[in-house]
């Protein structure tokens, strides 16, 4: 890769001046402009998620339960956890990056339901105001897992608001991932067979299988969480017969498939972004692409790793131990054939690789510790203690925020036509990559020592470490502030990227940045193998 | 063509064809999660039945066979008329087409009228749970989650039926207004898709809420 | 032109369109009588195996899936498969507790 990006001039007519005022943009049904309207949407959840952060951090700063009431604390970190699975982790890289490139990598105008795109959009909208009320009038206490009968008996809290979010956003995921499965299958550009086609694309026809199958699910078992509490039947309630544990086996059947929502499309970010920042096709294309579905497919098969000590039986929990250890096996393909794919390559060190190569560094130990937690033996330990906060924090801020924002600075000359300051953007990567590891690595030792997740207060033996969390924190919020800044600055005075300013390959590389409202200015007829890099210098004379 | 039929096919597609099977697809797929969203009531369904039989088929008794028998035959009913009107609509015959989208809702209205009864002769019997419900005391609690999932479940399904009856006059509508031709009939052919699937989920219903235990008379 | 496919398939099913619903109706009949006989355990089973071929007659025959094309079978299975496995690993549970 050059080490300053190719520039170029404006396109005339794009997208983005096709049609001016809001209803051009609140009645759109261009999927590129469908992505704007979702970027706007989960930067805000984004926001609202990381202030309760800050919060928490704050509380945990000092061993007393002193900055807010336990009762207060319970909140924070159920909204916490609201916000950012379903608002923003979930939607984000799908939604965005998903809606603005699926159809320019496979060489088509649009999705396959434009209309039901923009109806997505206002159905998580809506599912997030639903929440935001819950929140007002005084927010939900039950964890972002919602474990009955304290949902739907005991808690004295917004739980019927907050299910009803959840329940409405969930078709927007729903319908999205329909959206995109059919695309893919019946809009291909001619010559654009299935393994021609990207490994983000595979990433997200995965995420959409797990959408479609799953989501279903955890929108039924949420509405039967208000159904409980409105008319108080006992499905989840032991005092007339009924399970808690039969909530939890129909809460994790979606929410584990979930993590895999929210850490498969950021495996397809890294796929691009390591083949375009070492200029070489990623080594074992086939076996990264099968890997993305075989994730999606063992993901449904492990839900019962949550429940170790929740009352299943002895031989349950020993059958999903072992599926997940098995499930752990494509991810590890994926980390090996992107470190192969940068041996010998021609390895840049540009801000979108360096979110790559962070990724993959964070998402490993992350992973590997997800298999000291499928070990029974490890969990019955570690089990609500932070080791397993750390845990999923690695793989969903060290590997989906990672990238997510790799591929936001990677796409965001084509998605606005700008490049961005290089050097601030670098040194928010590097600011978020040192908060990142200073508010989490200590918590895999603190929560190895015993400390307890979900309390306010803690034994003053583990101050230290939790000082040193919440200094990463605010160093990683100050990290995530910045890209706001210099991003929003670069749509007003940021150079012209022109069409390829990183020398990629791949479809939405030969169209003008920002694209045409139509994509292209012909169908492209497709006769090269993805990430062709060696016997090409710049993807523009691959135009047919 | 007619023109009708160049009106019909949206900017992002080439021709028609691809037109109707992307819709077909996306229609099936929708039925899909359908399928596990009505699954997660099952999985409720099969866990309690499994620990409560006695109690599953002492409640099942006092629900109305008949009427479940007569909704039952009424929807497969529905199921041939609306493959009746897609094949109508293939063939391009109007009249029949609107006869049979109309024959569809009738009977549509005549489950739901039958559900109707069914919930009211229920909530005079007080096997409404949380309505005053009252059962013989061996069975009580137990019979009472019976009788939340048979209304929640035929209640979502009741439901799904109002949306399908929705659908089906937006059909009318459009195929008396001469939209529906042999080159463009998406509309009904997804509509039916829907409206055999809503039938599908009763077919699994009415044994299992109706007919536990019935041999102990 | 699929166009002509799609009438060639069009112009014999109204028949078996009838006689489909005849069976469908017979089924019915079935499900109802079976239930009547004390069977033991095999009552759920026969009432789900007789369900399960009526949901397959329809969607076989009245969903097209006959002559649809094969990716339509494949998401009525996976969708099958899917609960299969939401039924299967929970029961895998209550079963062994």
């Amino acid at each position: 890769m050059p080490s300053m990006p190719h520039t170029g001039a404006m396109p005339a007519h794009h997208y983005l001046n096709d049609g001016y005022g809001i209803r051009s943009w609140l009645f759109t049904r261009d999927h590129k402009r469908i992505a704007l309207l979702y970027l706007a949407g989960v930067t805000f959840f984004f926001f609202v998620g990381g202030a309760f952060a800050v919060l928490i951090r704050l509380e945990l700063a000092t061993p007393a339960g002193d900055l807010v009431s336990d009762e207060t604390y319970n909140k924070l970190f159920t909204m916490h956890g609201v916000m950012m699975v379903f608002f923003f982790l979930i939607p984000a890289i799908p939604a965005v990056l998903g809606n603005f490139l699926v159809p320019i990598m496979i060489g088509a105008k649009d999705l396959a339901f434009p209309k039901l795109n923009l109806a997505s959009w206002y159905i998580y909208i809506i599912g997030g105001l639903f929440t935001l009320y819950a929140l007002v009038n005084g927010g939900v206490d039950t964890g972002w897992t919602f474990y009955t009968p304290f949902s739907t008996v005991s808690s004295t809290t917004n739980v019927i608001p907050t299910a009803l979010g959840i329940f409405i956003t969930g078709f927007s995921s729903i319908l999205t991932g329909l959206n995109f499965i059919v695309t893919m299958h019946k809009m291909r550009a001619p010559g654009m067979t299935w393994f021609r086609m990207p490994l983000f694309l595979w990433s997200t026809y995965a995420t959409s299988l797990i959408n479609v199958l799953g989501t279903p699910v955890i929108a039924i078992t949420i509405a039967l969480v208000a159904v409980e509490r409105i008319f108080h039947f006992g499905f989840f309630d032991p005092r007339v017969g009924g399970d808690p544990v039969l909530f939890q086996h129909l809460f994790w059947f979606y929410s584990h498939p979930a993590v895999y929502i929210m850490v498969l499309p950021a495996m397809g970010v890294v796929s691009e972004l390591v083949a375009a920042g070492c200029r070489k096709e990623v080594f074992g294309y086939k076996f990264v692409a099968f890997a993305s579905l075989a994730i999606a497919i063992l993901g449904f098969l492990v839900w019962g790793h949550h429940m170790f000590v929740a009352g299943e039986s002895v031989y349950s929990a020993l059958i999903f131990s072992i599926l997940s250890f098995l499930v752990a096996i494509p991810s590890a393909v994926k980390v090996f054939n992107w470190t192969a794919t940068m041996y010998k390559g021609s390895v840049s060190f540009q801000t979108p690789m360096l979110y790559a190569y962070g990724f993959i560094g964070l998402f490993t130990i992350g992973g590997l510790t997800g298999l000291f937690l499928a070990s029974i033996a490890v969990d019955v330990h570690v089990t609500d203690t932070y080791f397993i906060v750390a845990h999923f924090h690695y793989i969903m801020v060290g590997g989906t925020i990672m990238g997510y924002l790799g591929g936001l600075h990677f796409w965001w000359p084509k998605i606005s036509g700008r490049l961005y300051n290089e050097t601030l953007a670098k040194l928010s990567a590097g600011i978020i990559f040192i908060g990142f590891n200073l508010t989490f690595f200590p918590q895999f030792v603190l929560g190895y020592l015993g400390m307890p997740r979900r309390y306010h207060a803690y034994p003053p033996d583990f101050q230290v470490l939790n000082v040193l969390s919440s200094a990463g924190a605010s160093i990683l919020g100050v990290g995530y502030l910045i890209p706001m800044i210099y991003l929003m600055w670069s749509l007003r005075y940021g150079r012209a990227a022109g069409r390829n300013p990183w020398g990629a390959v791949g479809l939405e590389w030969t169209t003008p940045s920002p694209p045409p409202t139509e994509n292209f200015e012909q169908t492209p007829t497709v006769t090269w193998e993805p990430y062709d890099y060696p016997s090409i210098a710049d993807a523009e004379h691959r135009l047919v | 063509m007619s023109s009708h039929a160049h009106g019909a096919l949206a900017h992002q597609f080439d021709d028609l064809d691809q037109q109707r099977e992307v819709a077909s697809l996306g229609m099936w797929i929708f039925l899909a999660t359908e399928v596990l969203f009505f699954g997660g009531l099952f999985l409720v369904y099969s866990v309690y039945r499994s620990w409560y039989p006695q109690a599953f088929a002492a409640a099942s008794h006092e629900l109305i066979v008949w009427a479940g028998t007569l909704n039952t035959v009424v929807l497969i009913t529905s199921s041939l008329t609306v493959v009746l009107a897609v094949h109508a609509a293939q063939s391009g015959r109007r009249r029949t087409l609107v006869v049979m989208l109309l024959a569809t809702i009738v009977l549509g209205c005549v489950f739901l009228g039958v559900k109707a009864f069914e919930y009211r002769s229920e909530y005079l019997e007080h096997h409404v749970p949380g309505m005053g419900f009252q059962f013989e005391p061996d069975y009580f609690l137990h019979a009472q989650i019976f009788f939340s999932l048979y209304f929640i479940m035929t209640g979502l399904h009741a439901v799904h039926m109002i949306i399908g009856l929705a659908i089906m006059s937006v059909m009318v509508w459009m195929s008396s207004r001469g939209d529906i031709t042999p080159e463009y009939y998406n509309p009904i052919e997804v509509s039916g898709l829907y409206w055999h699937f809503v039938d599908i989920v009763w077919i699994f219903l009415f044994p299992l809420l109706y007919l536990i235990g019935r041999h102990v008379h | 032109m699929s166009t002509d496919t799609t009438h060639a398939h069009a112009s014999s099913p109204t028949r078996v369109y009838y006689v489909i619903f005849a069976v469908l109706l017979v089924c019915t009949y079935l499900t109802w009588q079976v239930a009547y006989f004390d069977l033991g355990r095999l009552n759920t089973v026969a009432a789900l195996v007789i369900a399960g071929v009526k949901a397959s007659l329809v969607v076989w025959f009245f969903m097209h899936a006959r002559s649809g094309p094969r990716l339509t079978l494949v998401i009525a299975l996976g969708a099958l498969l899917w609960l299969a496995i939401l039924l299967a690993l929970t029961a895998g549970d209550y079963l062994t507790r």
